[in-house]
């Protein structure tokens, strides 16, 4: 009989606590497919933030280890220095990454940690209930904005791929979706190759995912799927911002 | 085999580190400990280690919770302000029953304080420092030569108990030169022999490295194995040293650089015929309250000698449990305490004229 579908070994059994609709769940499956493809799982660390995705050990069936809110680039660099062999990525949300760690992944880049980095935008910090974060939209309404972001008193979206890709340090840096079966493939490939790079001894390795949060956005999952493309997309647009030729 | 050396009391921390199989080190200047990042940026490379500048003392104490993660003897060294910035990373370490060093050269506070000696961070050292309950083992050496024999066991010791290891030093140890001997050079355990680390999950189930659980029966069950640990090493890792206790009259209490005025302070006294004597803990966590709380069903009480308005002599209070007072004499702010102070002080409160 011909296997038509298979659940990744890099997944364990269990069920995720994900919200219907959150993208944190497909997320997953493409990196534990990356991992299962390029055939790394049992040298790979995996290092889970501070926000929805803490529970990532559950679903990684990886060593793993959590960070404190922010701080994940900081410690992949420790493991990754004492095991320059094995294959270290951070998993990390939005407030995680972009607002309270902001210092410690410009400084991974700009040592060019050789490390892959997750990076999950979803414009709010969903598992504290869905206050604003650095990357919510101008006038998004969140339990912390609720007259909606402005910019006189908060200033505008950070855009981290940007940002980073202007780091000598960084090698490969691109932002992708996966609000579509396009996108989707996009964003495997992109993840895929992150990783590649890193087994090619490269790093910095980041990819920002654009991603959903149904339950704080008040929006349901396609609603959610389809705000990405129309508001997020034209703020953050997609691609790749620093991929070296021989990446390519 | 010994070889006799004139060391800095800072670039001896870093060698006995090395000898112990240290081969990791992260870290962010800060006066008075710069001597220490500085020896290991040089050192570490050509034991095949890995020093590395953080950029933040919040970034070099998550680099050593990776490190040690990873199964690696690791340290980090700072001063006050730095050790301030590394509580929520400690707290992190302790909860994942790691055992990373941290040296912490203490100067004068709060705030940025000052860049001179102090004992002002007891508090923090020895009741947990970040947040959650958690203790760290907290060394507390009075010479070079002590600093690094205890670094020298550090990893043992923290290891054994699977608990962060401290030594509470402060600018006068860092900064001052003495002979040392050190120890032979112990070779490091390979990270990926570590039966907890994480180190891929080669032919092994995956294993998880936190401080995290949402069920707070599992978080209760961390907690219940921490308070036996503690119980464990507060039964046999209690450090103490005694100077002139077997007829003293009366007791001085003090560690670190204010311990070596005080047995001065013995001395001078002993010479005018006053019988005073020295309880130096160098444990300060576990405190030695038993050698503490003897002494006091023979002495008719004690003087606690601290560079701080007053943290250990709380802790003395405890043991004392009432028996007998408990005085403190406390130079804040970077300030040394003064021999003839202390005895004058000391002579008072014998002579009934008050403290
Ligand atoms: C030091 C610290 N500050 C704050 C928090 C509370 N906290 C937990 S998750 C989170 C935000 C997470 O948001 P994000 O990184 O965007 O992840 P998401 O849940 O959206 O995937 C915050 C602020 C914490 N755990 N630790
Ligand atoms: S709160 Fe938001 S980010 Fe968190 S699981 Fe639910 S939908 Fe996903
Ligand atoms: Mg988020």
């Amino acid at each position: 009989m011909q296997d038509v579908y298979r659940t990744s070994n890099s997944l364990t059994k269990n069920t995720m606590h994900y919200c219907p609709g959150c993208a944190h769940g497909i997320i997953h499956k493409l990196v534990a497919e990356s991992i299962d493809e390029l055939g790394i799982r049992e040298k790979t660390i995996g290092v889970a933030p501070v926000g929805c995705a803490v529970l990532a050990y559950n679903y990684f069936n990886i060593d793993c280890v959590v960070a404190a809110h922010g701080r994940a680039p900081a410690m992949a660099t420790g493991i990754k220095r004492v095991h320059p062999d094995r294959i270290v990525f951070t998993y990390q949300g939005d407030g995680d990454l972009a607002s309270i760690g902001a210092a410690e992944i410009v400084h991974a880049a700009m040592r060019g940690e050789k490390i892959t980095v997750i990076f999950v935008n979803n414009a709010i910090y969903g598992m504290t209930g869905g206050q604003m974060a650095p990357t919510t939209l101008v006038g998004q309404k969140t339990t912390t904005s609720p007259y909606g972001r402005q910019v006189e008193h908060c200033g505008s979206p950070i855009r981290i791929a940007e940002m980073l890709s202007t780091i000598p340090g960084a090698y490969s840096v691109s932002r992708v979706t996966v609000t579509t079966p396009a996108n989707l493939m996009k964003a495997k490939k992109t993840i895929k190759r992150a990783f590649q790079n890193q087994i090619d001894g490269k790093g910095l390795n980041i990819v920002e995912v654009l991603s959903t949060c149904p339950t704080n956005w008040g929006r349901t999952p396609y609603e959610s799927m389809r705000w990405v493309d129309e508001n997020m997309v034209p703020y953050y647009p997609l691609g790749d911002f620093k991929v070296p030729e021989e990446a390519k | 085999m010994s070889e006799r050396k004139l060391f800095k009391g800072n670039e001896a921390v870093a060698e006995a580190a090395v000898r112990a199989g240290c081969r990791y080190f992260f870290g962010y200047p800060i006066t008075p400990q710069n001597e220490i990042p500085e020896y290991m940026s040089r050192r570490l490379p050509e034991v095949g280690g890995c020093f590395l500048q953080a950029e933040s003392e919040v970034a070099a104490i998550n680099m050593v919770y990776g490190a040690a993660s990873a199964g690696a003897r690791v340290m980090t060294s700072s001063s006050s302000p730095g050790i301030s910035l590394k509580q929520e990373g400690i707290s992190y370490i302790a909860g994942s029953l790691l055992s990373p060093l941290i040296v912490n050269m203490v100067r004068g506070g709060p705030g940025l304080g000052d860049i001179q000696p102090a004992q002002s961070d007891y508090f923090q050292a020895t009741k947990g420092g970040g947040h959650g309950d958690y203790r760290l083992i907290v060394f507390a050496p009075a010479s070079i030569q002590e600093m690094v024999d205890l670094i020298y066991i550090s990893f043992e010791t923290g290891e054994k108990y699977r608990m962060p290891v401290m030594i509470l030093a402060d600018g006068v140890l860092g900064q001052m030169m003495e002979s040392v001997e050190f120890p032979a050079m112990k070779e490091p355990k390979d990270p990926k022999s570590s039966a907890y680390g994480v180190t891929g999950a080669q032919g092994r189930p995956a294993r998880v490295v936190k401080a995290f659980d949402l069920d707070p029966e599992l978080m209760y069950n961390l907690n219940e194995k921490l308070a036996d640990t503690w119980k464990k090493a507060e039964e046999s890792e209690v450090r103490v040293e005694e100077y002139l206790m077997d007829d003293a009259e009366f007791a001085l209490v003090a560690y670190g650089t204010s311990s070596r005025i005080c047995r001065s302070v013995v001395d001078k006294a002993r010479s005018e015929g006053v019988k005073l004597g020295l309880i130096r803990p160098i444990t300060v966590w576990p405190f030695p309250k038993k050698a503490i709380g003897k002494a006091a069903g023979k002495v008719r009480g004690f003087l606690t000698v601290e560079m701080s308005l007053g943290q250990m002599v709380e802790d003395v209070r405890l043991a004392v449990d009432g028996k007998k007072p408990v005085y403190l004499h406390a130079v804040p702010g970077g300030l040394i305490p003064k021999r003839d102070e202390v005895l004058a002080q000391v002579k008072s409160i014998i002579q009934g004229k008050g403290v």
